[in-house]
């Protein structure tokens, strides 16, 4: 089992770092050839900056298109920033600092997280528009987000796994040495489910992550009168006269 | 106006509308005939293969276009957008709300272009490009007006105009083009103009204008034409030329160049700022619609380029004339080069008719009075291009404070309608993005109520009674669609309007 586990996670990074590597060096190398900034926008690169930050971290458009969303959203990806950092414990010896001070509320985390997905599920089955342009895809994302939290908040607070044991494999992977994974059902299952995520994240819908970075209407400056923006293929129809 | 059209009820304003699968099912503006696309170097007829050469041109407008590429890939189906699109609202076809819209091409850019969608079609919603698919796509990425408020509410900027450009690219270059807009460009590109007006019937036009002009004021207001030497080739909308009310504000920007005492000029050969390139998402076309008018300017050698009262146009005026034809710095070729040295640094250039004329406000180089506007409670509509695709002035969101500070200025009555359908988050008229025309009358009629519940509002409130606008396409839909709605069709206007109102002309 130990040995299938390793060999998974070796895998699904490999796919994931790959695959993410792949579809940002495609981003990059796609032209935007048109400035299409939706207005108004911050006219400089550190204008520009803000606005993605403010798009990261806040929201800030969701915020103006559907509170209940936003609010869903935001409980998710908190919670699941939260719980991902709580997780840097599995793979960092010594701790870092402040991944300790965090460490308390990870666990909350994980209950605000499940919230979230609750909700979201909840728009998506109950308001007609959200239902109308749900694909079985949409559903079982959110089931697999879903499943992870549960399957990791069972590992607390149901049947305890061995989270020394559960470290010392993790810290074996990062250093080619593969260590015994300890036995605990839930743990397979909630390991299975992560490395799902992994996987599929390159080919999927959450592809929004890199996605919202190269999206011209948001990370655009509002210069064209200022500066000429010209892509490769449309400086050639100007050598064609 | 046919007789089975009737605009849909008044809505209680928060309500979100409920679906109704297939309310516009089948709505079709014509198809362009194979003379009309052949002019434009499309194929005449629906081509043999055109399943391949749809899914070829797919492909390569994704390797072209980071838009299109990073917004069928990023999309999470959060639904923030469905509730947005003034089409979705009016129509209540849940294939309207932008998410959905997107969705009829992303199903197939899954199903060609993405392993998940090769291997899962169901499980992801992908789906093959089969005759009905693409008849959908005709049908429903001709009820967009490209208006870009979907984006503006979209957590990852995903803009649904850039996404109807591309399938009516695909469309044309399979030969399934849109009349309206195709039979358009090709006016432009052999008379100059939407219209199809001819160089001495424009004369004919303005010489009757200003005879207009002379009779109203007692002034003798020039409205020239292929002036050379003219400080400001003036590039407007030809609706400017004969159409109501349009021709008030060009009567206005005539006003404003005589007060100031600038010496301007319209040009025959380059005699529309409109620009529907856009609209069909070609950036070959658009550019070479652009480039007539860096001809103009190079053949009159004038110093400023202005553009009058248009949304679109401004768009690609303000965003795009610079990397369409250098008009701005950094462009290297022989005529982009000779026109910088030629236009006068000193001023922003293109700018907009807008921006000229609060900057004489401002100045005090032309003086206002803003009692010839007493009779009239104004309001103010947002043209979507100009408020979600372009600026004014030197800050953010100047394109809102611009337009407002002159009908101030010109009128003593001005009132804001509901803060949700103006600045950023204006709804479209219904009208614009290449669907002007009669045979889509139902849906421009359907896709006005926003705006239009909006107007109400304020007109039971405060008795406005004067909706000004800066765009040609709004003017001409609000024209015909308030009728529908219980309102005067005089009731809209332009900004320049209220200017050539109260503007005062001859002594200082």
């Amino acid at each position: 089992m130990s040995l299938f586990f390793a060999a998974l996670y070796y895998a699904a990074s490999l796919v994931l770092a790959g695959g993410l590597i792949y579809r940002i060096s495609d981003y990059l190398n796609t032209p935007a050839p048109l400035k299409i900034p939706t207005t108004p926008a911050p006219t400089t690169g550190g204008g520009v900056v803000l606005r993605m930050a403010r798009e990261v971290f806040f929201f800030e458009s969701l915020f103006k298109g559907s509170l209940w969303t936003w609010g869903f959203g935001m409980l998710f990806h908190g919670g699941l920033a939260l719980v991902l950092m709580r997780h840097l414990r599995y793979f960092t010896q010594p701790v870092w600092s402040w991944v300790d001070l965090v460490q308390p509320f990870g666990i909350y985390a994980g209950f605000v997280m499940a919230i979230g997905l609750t909700g979201l599920w909840g728009r998506r089955l109950f308001v007609d528009r959200i239902r109308y342009i749900s694909t079985p895809s949409d559903h079982l994302m959110l089931a697999l987000l879903l499943s992870i939290a549960a399957s990791g908040l069972s590992m607390k607070f149901l049947l305890h796994a061995d989270i020394i044991g559960v470290k010392a494999f993790f810290l074996g992977l990062m250093r080619f040495d593969p260590q015994p994974l300890p036995q605990n059902p839930l743990l397979y299952v909630h390991l299975t489910l992560v490395a799902t995520l992994m996987i599929i994240f390159p080919f999927s819908k959450l592809l929004h992550a890199p996605g919202v970075f190269f999206s011209p209407s948001r990370n655009q400056a509002d210069n064209p009168r200022e500066h000429r923006h010209l892509s490769s293929w449309a400086a050639k129809l100007e050598s064609e006269g | 106006m046919a007789a089975n059209i009737s605009a849909p009820p008044y809505r209680v304003i928060p309500i979100i509308p409920a679906i109704k699968p297939g309310a516009m099912e089948g709505l079709k503006p014509f198809v362009a005939s194979g003379k009309i696309q052949e002019a434009l170097g499309f194929p005449g007829e629906l081509v043999e293969d055109w399943h391949g050469r749809a899914i070829a041109r797919m492909g390569e407008l994704l390797k072209k276009y980071r838009s299109l590429k990073v917004y069928l890939d990023a999309c999470v189906h959060c639904g923030a957008c469905s509730d947005k699109c003034h089409y979705y609202i009016g129509t209540q076809d849940p294939k309207n709300m932008p998410v959905a819209r997107q969705d009829l091409m992303r199903s197939v850019y899954r199903r060609y272009f993405t392993l998940p969608g090769k291997l899962f079609p169901k499980l992801v919603g992908a789906r093959d490009l089969t005759k009905e698919v693409l008849d959908e796509w005709f049908s429903y990425y001709h009820q967009c007006s490209e208006c870009r408020r979907c984006s503006v509410f979209c957590p990852y900027g995903i803009d649904t105009a850039e996404i109807t450009m591309a399938a009516r690219e695909i469309l044309d270059s399979v030969g399934y083009g849109q009349k309206y807009s195709n039979e358009i460009i090709g006016k432009v590109h052999v008379i100059g103009n939407n219209l199809g007006l001819p160089g001495p019937a424009l004369e004919d036009t303005l010489s009757g204008l200003e005879e207009d002009v002379k009779e109203d004021t007692g002034i003798d207001v020039r409205f020239p034409v292929d002036v050379k030497g003219a400080e400001v080739l003036l590039i407007t909308p030809s609706a400017d030329f004969f159409a109501e009310p349009h021709i008030d504000s060009l009567i206005g920007y005539a006003k404003v160049f005589h007060a100031a005492g600038i010496s301007w000029t319209l040009s025959s050969m380059s005699s529309e700022a409109a620009n529907f390139g856009i609209f069909i998402g070609n950036y070959e076309q658009m550019r070479k619609i652009a480039l007539r008018i860096r001809q103009a300017a190079l053949d009159l050698g004038v110093k400023r380029i202005v553009v009058g009262e248009c949304g679109h146009a401004w768009r690609v005026a303000y965003s795009f004339w610079n990397t369409l034809t250098g008009i701005g710095a950094g462009a290297e070729d022989r005529f982009a080069l000779q026109l910088q040295k030629q236009l006068d640094a000193r001023y922003r250039q293109p700018t907009h008719i807008c921006e000229l004329t609060w900057d004489l406000i401002e100045r005090q180089a032309i003086t206002l009075e803003p009692e010839a506007n007493d009779h009239l409670v104004v309001t103010f509509h947002d043209s979507c291009n100009v408020a979600r695709g372009s600026r004014m002035g030197d800050m953010p969101g100047g394109q809102f404070e611009i337009p407002r500070a002159i009908i101030r200025a010109a009128a003593n009555h001005f009132v804001e309608m509901n803060e949700g359908t103006t600045r950023e988050k204006t709804y479209c008229c219904g009208g614009g993005g290449g669907l002007l025309t009669d045979d889509l009358m139902d849906l421009r009629v359907k896709g006005a109520l926003p705006r239009m519940e909006a107007l109400k509002e304020v007109a039971d409130r405060d008795k406005v009674n004067f909706m000004a606008t800066i765009c040609a396409i709004c003017k001409t839909q609000f024209s015909k669609v308030l009728p529908y709605y219980g309102f005067n069709m005089r009731m809209v206007g332009g900004v320049h309007q209220l200017v050539s109102n109260a503007i005062r002309l001859g002594e200082k």
